[in-house]
């Protein structure tokens, strides 16, 4: 099992020009982890930050786009595994922190807890390429493959809380802010 | 009864005029068979096909971040079903999501509003709650409708619904 900022952080030394979807707990760690611009949490409603990916990577196909979902959101949005890969956009890695909770509400187990293989769901659907990690150094190891590698590409990421950051409901779904990574995404 | 033709031809005219390459889509009986259907085949749309409503509205909102513009078609009852996503990411968040809207079960030359098919009845009243701007279309003669409600869209960054209420031919 990873702590989740841990794995983020590893995630952060290997981040070049990538636009990262998070959603929940991820959305409030990477914003203080990866501070960037291309950073995109503003999704708005539970489970969406995969289709809101997608339409990212299908906007933008010259740009690598990482979403960091949830367990929890991914089984709000099953279908979208499906849409995804009947898409297969190339340049789409979603990656899934599975920490068996509803975190964000209260941390109350999702259905299946532990019982659900992820890569399976995503392999049925069709991704091209799926991953399981629950140790940091491994993860660090293979993300220079994975994020140039052709995708879809799904992973899924064994995670518990580490350490605690601020959280800022209104900086994830700033318009503002929005306005400004559209602006960064369209000079870049 | 007047019989005013409603062409698949004539909205797909103005979709395209209206600067749009993607269509995000579920089947909707009343556009899938002569406009969705026509869509798919035609290389000037990229038909973005998703297997719920709420994801439409957030492949829309992608794509706008994108710098892309976009419809999501759908029937009626999938707006009602996406009603927190409408919410949350079209009105809350202000991004620009086109609907076009099937009134499947609507009857000829009856406004929405007096429709006896309930899910059609409250339909435009929940659009005006929600403050979304909406636009009927029922005869070749309401297309030129269609341009300007998607540009206000993007100039505005919100969304709005084009109401399909009967079968384009």
């Amino acid at each position: 099992m990873m702590k989740r900022d841990e794995m983020l952080k590893a995630f952060a030394r290997q981040r070049k020009d990538e636009i990262v979807v998070a959603v929940y707990m991820a959305a409030q760690e990477i914003t203080h982890i990866s501070p960037d611009e291309l950073n995109y949490t503003f999704t708005g409603a539970m489970g969406q930050g995969s289709s809101h990916a997608l339409g990212l990577a299908l906007g933008r196909p010259d740009r690598r786009v990482i979403v960091f979902d949830g367990d929890g959101s991914l089984l709000m949005n099953l279908g979208s595994l499906v849409t995804i890969a009947n898409q297969a956009p190339k340049n789409l890695v979603h990656c899934v922190c599975e920490n068996g909770t509803y975190e964000t509400n209260g941390a109350v187990p999702i259905p299946r807890a532990g019982r659900i293989r992820f890569t399976d769901l995503a392999k049925t659907a069709g991704y091209r390429k799926t991953y399981e990690f629950a140790d940091v150094a491994q993860w660090e190891r293979e993300l220079p493959n994975i994020l140039k590698d052709d995708g879809p590409i799904f992973v899924d990421l064994k995670v518990e809380p580490g350490e605690a950051y601020p959280e800022n409901f209104p900086r994830l779904y700033s318009i503002e802010h929005r306005e400004k990574f559209r602006r960064a995404l369209q000079n870049s | 009864m007047a019989d005013y033709p409603l062409t698949a031809a004539a909205i797909k005219n103005e979709i395209k005029r209206a600067g749009i390459h993607f269509v995000v889509a579920l089947p909707d009986r009343v556009t899938s068979q002569y406009l969705l259907k026509g869509m798919l085949s035609d290389a000037d749309f990229r038909v973005v096909q998703v297997c719920k409503e709420d994801e439409g509205v957030s492949v829309c909102s992608g794509l706008y971040a994108a710098g892309k513009r976009s419809i999501l078609m759908m029937q009626y009852t999938g707006l009602l079903d996406s009603i927190n996503s409408i919410r949350g990411i079209g009105v809350e968040g202000k991004f620009p999501v086109c609907m076009f809207v099937g009134l499947l079960g609507k009857e000829p030359d009856v406004a929405p509003t007096q429709s006896k098919k309930y899910g059609v009845k409250i339909i435009e009243p929940i659009l005006d709650v929600m403050g979304i701007e909406h636009h009927l279309i029922e005869r070749d003669g309401d297309t030129p409708k269609i341009v300007p409600a998607i540009d206000k869209a993007y100039n505005d960054s919100f969304p709005v619904a084009v109401l399909i209420g009967k079968e384009p031919r």
